[in-house]
């Protein structure tokens, strides 16, 4: 006869009582507001001359290497975003209207790639600036996979085996530790991308809108695209035309939170489930051994 | 004789052609009517004089004006009208008058192979002539790249041992102005800085004053624009080359040489520099560079800069292997066919026939 | 022939020409293994920024381990619902899902870029508690340990008939504990992969409107759940019928088609609930002759025929139809899965990908090893019912 000992009914229910625990203790919010010190960027795409002296200002700020790949190797020349280069200018044109855009981290409100990040390597640190450490980082490149604008890029040539790394804008919080701006900002020669507290560029914005409205398009990017974005755009072009998707209201992570949350509100369902599950089996087995069987 | 004004208008050029303005030109006057023109010893060595000549063409302040006005020039063999034991006098007695104030300036390369003996001016090697006037010297400044780091003298197999006047002289600050010729300009600023100022200008790793050497002739040259937009001439008297494109491709050391030369042309005349007139650079002034990498050997670009092109908002990336789309395909059709085939000798087995009896303990 | 009721291994040679063969092919991904691990993953792989999961986590892991599902879903039928019919596949079906999940994890540990990180996994003051690959990783892990748990009986019996002593003695003293605490490990082994195996679908909520709205849907995890059952049953169909034919011996065809039927049932659940999602969701009139809804119609006829067909199955039916039926449904499976996480991930219109031949070699390498666990493993412990032969005793 099989015996369901106290020991181990006891042992059972810590097991389970442990990661219950565990898990309400993080209990998840629904929509998640910017921090209240939230510092980003404002990009006007009409003000942006295609300099590219951002590019080379970051990759000098951040140490990056040039990417030479290409028929000479004689530039620094990216197709985009990638393990050498945290920001880029892209040209749009079709016809006669063309526009510059200038691509690095969002920096989101309640970014997908933190909700992603098993192991809590990147997270929203100061000022909202989401950013990576490499401590804690096992390089499953989940926030590739949720990231909607595709920013997270990872080091898969040689050079990365021994430390890999996820690499991108961070806003360089390096200078801004020292008081300094971001690298991008501070050599602007137009003024095109301006740092500034959150709010602040909010209002920025909204005033260029209503100051000139027939050149802008009417919104501002990343004020609540995906749940927002601290990176804010201005542009006289659709913004999908500039490779800045189009995103409900609400992120990614808020939708799994919610679905997860239903599934495992309080770790209850799970825990449930094991104490019914016992229950049964031991009453089969039970019955299984009185009835002289046993699997 | 020269009048006032034209004296304070000479000063007045001469600060502005090393980019320092009135107040540093008043300076100079004052300096000069209070007698104190900086007395400068010029010690030539293993040089072909270019650097001299070089001086002599400058236009503002023209070599007169600058040895009569504005220094004392009181030791250089090729100018001086004396020679021989008169000329060996001078510079004893310029060095005993000036002792700790003079700026000695070095020409030339240094050998150093068997004691230096192949370069001896009055029965003395050129070592201890050096180290002789620049142990009381002020400032102390190599002139052209032979002094600064050997030039043609130390090439490739360098036979006589020819140094830099810096490493004869460990532990003392040498300012160094490379090129072959030095642009004059560089020379004069730098003396006339410290003839005003008492101050030398900020130098860069290598001692060079960063006000000249402080970026590379691919970081200021007219031609850049070509670079960027990928237009270069791939041999001489093409249609590229005629219409001024980037020399790159045919050798431009401009990437790695740094220089002022595409700012401050040479004589005085406008695009005489050798981009300008259609050479590419070989790096005259960078040691590792000028007369030891091949005229027509490429360079690779230190500090790669973005081109005048812009990848555009979607560009494709990724690669399918076609061998691998193939070796997919063959693996799940070979599965298939082994599934099918496995699936019609199932028939043949015996099936389970002991009905609904459980497996025993 | 008949088939006894005591389980035995099945005995006969390891080494044989088929061993021999997947031997090689394991040997081969080892070799590329090391190759990634001195060279980095950019070297064999040709994965990229756009599409950071290729090969590895949607196949060896998202499609396998359910395929592997086998032993949770069997589980389910025969520990909870109490089918003691099913007894006699049941070992085969935790044997499969044990090895499948082992590998699978295998190739987890070859696919993450700074594998030396892994170990912060075991402190829950690390975790990311909003991260479904958290709770995919730590569920997988910990169910690792009770489904080799749940091999402990065959593996002990098999222990325990050894010439050698100290085995014996081994599963004498481990056997009565094993036996008490075998219904909190068997429910275990049913909430762990209740949990993963639907948060394996979760996983991809958080791409958004990356995913094609055809496969992007907040039921992910209920279908995902649906899949593995349906994809786990098919497993274990294919596996004895395969495991018959390979040994020579009787089928389990009372067992396997009544497995069939559940699957079958399991089947529609898993089309309503697809139909009607997309239905609610606006998807349907979206449906026409593109790629995607092709792919949409490869699925639900890959899974859809099979089912139909197999409602009128009795134990008379053919064992051929029975193996085509499950092959075909489990094809269907791994296609839905392999869409959601792969094909209808949609990173951007410059992105693609396709595995490259050494990123196959991996996994084809570990799946190998995993047939040849189960091989060895039958052949050396009670895991199959006995035969015996005309005139041959118990």
């Amino acid at each position: 006869m099989v015996r369901i000992s106290r020991r181990t009914a006891i042992k059972s229910a810590l097991f389970g009582g442990a990661v219950a625990v565990g898990a309400t203790t993080a209990s998840a919010t629904e929509s998640v507001e910017p921090p209240a010190d939230a510092r980003g960027l404002l990009y006007d795409a009409t003000l942006c001359i295609g300099c590219k002296a951002c590019v080379t200002a970051c990759k000098d700020a951040n140490g990056l290497p040039a990417d030479t790949a290409g028929p000479h190797g004689l530039w620094d020349r990216p197709d985009d975003l990638n393990a050498k280069t945290k920001n880029i200018i892209k040209l749009y044109r079709s016809g006669d209207t063309t526009s510059f855009v200038k691509r690095q981290c969002m920096h989101c409100v309640d970014p997908a790639c933190v909700g992603a990040c098993m192991m809590g390597a990147l997270k929203k640190r100061e000022y909202g600036i989401v950013s990576w450490d490499g401590s804690k980082c096992v390089g499953c490149r989940y926030c590739q996979i949720a990231c909607p604008y595709n920013i997270p890029k990872f080091e898969w040539e040689m050079a990365g085996f021994y430390n890999p790394k996820i690499v991108k804008c961070e806003l360089c919080r390096h200078r801004l530790a020292e008081g300094r701006d971001p690298a991008c900002t501070e050599v602007c020669p137009r003024h095109a991308v301006i740092y500034g507290t959150r709010e602040e560029l909010l209002k920025e914005a909204h005033r260029r809108i209503a100051a000139n409205p027939t050149l802008y398009q009417p919104n501002v990017y990343g004020e609540h695209d995906g749940g927002g974005t601290q990176v804010l755009y201005l542009s006289h072009v659709p913004f999908d035309k500039l490779g800045l998707p189009a995103l409900g209201g609400e992120s990614a992570a808020a939708t799994t939170r919610k679905v997860q949350g239903t599934i495992y509100k309080g770790f209850v369902a799970p825990v449930a489930l094991y104490g019914v599950l016992a229950t049964i089996i031991s009453r089969n087995q039970r019955r299984a051994g009185e009835e002289g069987e046993r699997s | 004789m020269q009048s006032r004004r034209d004296f304070v208008r000479l000063c007045t050029m001469a600060a502005a052609a090393i980019g320092l303005g009135p107040a540093a030109a008043e300076q100079f006057v004052q300096a000069a009517e209070k007698g104190r023109k900086p007395s400068v010893l010029w010690l030539q060595f293993q040089e072909c004089t270019g650097c001299t000549e070089s001086l002599l063409r400058t236009s503002h302040p023209a070599i007169d004006d600058l040895i009569l006005d504005l220094i004392s020039l009181d030791y250089h063999e090729t100018l001086f009208a004396a020679a021989g034991h008169q000329a060996e006098a001078a510079l004893k007695s310029a060095m005993r008058d000036n002792a700790g104030k003079y700026i000695c300036i070095v020409e030339g390369a240094i050998p150093t192979k068997e004691n230096g003996i192949y370069c001896m001016i009055g029965g003395r090697t050129a070592i201890e002539i050096v180290n002789d006037v620049a142990a009381h010297a002020g400032a102390i400044i190599a002139i052209g790249s032979c002094a600064s780091w050997g030039g043609v003298p130390s090439a490739d197999p360098n036979p006589t041992g020819a140094s830099p006047a810096h490493d004869i002289l460990k532990g003392k600050t040498v300012v160094n102005i490379p090129g072959c010729p030095a642009n004059p300009y560089n020379l004069l600023g730098t003396v006339l800085q410290y003839a005003t100022y008492g101050t030398l200008p900020a130098l860069d790793a290598e001692g060079r004053p960063k006000f000249a050497y402080g970026q590379t002739v691919h970081e200021h040259c007219p031609r850049r624009a070509h670079f960027d937009a990928g237009r270069f001439a791939e041999k001489y008297g093409d249609e590229a080359h005629r219409n001024g494109y980037c020399l790159y491709k045919i050798g431009c050391k401009g990437p790695v040489t740094y220089a002022n030369c595409s700012v401050q042309h040479f004589g005085d005349v406008d695009g005489a520099w050798p981009i300008g007139i259609g050479h590419p650079c070989f790096g005259c002034t960078e040691k590792g560079v000028g007369f030891t990498i091949p005229m027509h050997q490429t360079v690779d670009i230190i500090r790669p800069t973005g081109p005048s092109t812009y990848p555009p908002i979607v560009q494709p990336q990724g690669t399918v292997s076609p061998i691998a789309t193939g070796v997919a395909g063959l693996i799940v059709g070979g599965l298939a066919g082994a599934g099918y085939m496995a699936s019609k000798k199932l028939n043949t087995l015996p099936t389970d026939a002991s009905g609904t009896e459980k497996p025993e303990v | 022939m008949s088939r006894s009721e005591t389980l035995e291994p099945v005995g006969g040679p390891l080494w044989t020409r088929p061993m021999q063969v997947l031997t090689a092919l394991f040997l081969a991904g080892i070799a590329v293994t090391l190759y990634r691990f001195v060279m980095g993953i950019g070297a064999i792989a040709n994965l990229n920024d756009g599409y950071a999961w290729g090969a590895w986590k949607p196949i060896s892991v998202i499609v396998f381990t359910s395929m592997a599902s086998g032993g949770y879903a069997t589980a389910l039928l025969l520990y909870v619902f109490n089918r003691r019919k099913y007894a006699a596949v049941s070992r085969t079906a935790i044997l499969t899902s044990a090895l499948g999940y082992t590998t699978g994890v295998i190739v987890l540990g070859i696919d993450i870029g700074r594998p030396w990180n892994f170990w912060r996994i075991v402190n829950p003051g690390w975790w990311n508690f909003h991260s479904v690959l958290l709770e995919v990783a730590v569920c997988i892990s910990t169910y690792i340990i009770f489904l080799w748990l749940e091999m402990a009986h065959p593996l002990l019996e098999g222990a325990g008939q050894s010439g050698q002593w100290s085995f014996r003695e081994l599963a004498r003293r481990l056997t009565p504990a094993l036996d008490s605490a075998y219904p909190f490990i068997v429910a275990m082994a049913i909430v762990l992969p209740t949990m993963h195996q639907s948060s394996l679908g979760s996983l991809f909520l958080l791409a958004g409107v990356r995913v094609h709205p055809f496969w992007q849907t907040p039921l992910v995890p209920l279908l995902f759940l649906f899949s593995c059952y349906v994809m786990g049953y098919a497993f274990v169909v294919l596996t004895s019928l395969l495991s018959s034919l390979a040994w020579r011996r009787p089928l389990e065809m009372e067992a396997l088609t009544s497995l069939s039927r559940v699957m079958s049932s399991i089947v529609a659940a898993f089309v309503l609930v697809r139909l009607g999602d997309l239905a609610w969701r606006g998807q349907l009139t979206r449906l026409s002759v593109d790629g995607w809804s092709l792919l949409f119609y490869a699925e639900l006829l890959l899974l859809a025929v099979p089912a139909v067909l197999s409602f009128g199955l009795d134990r008379h039916a053919s064992p051929q139809k029975l193996f085509l039926l499950a092959a075909s449904t489990l094809l269907g499976g791994s296609l839905y899965r392999l869409d959601t996480s792969l094909v209808a991930f949609m990173p951007g219109a410059q992105w693609r990908y396709f595995p490259s031949v050494l990123e196959m070699l991996v996994t084809i390498g570990f799946a190998a090893l995993a047939v040849m666990g189960y091989i060895a493993i039958v052949k050396r412990f009670p895991i199959l019912p006995g035969v015996r032969h005309a005139g041959a005793h118990a």
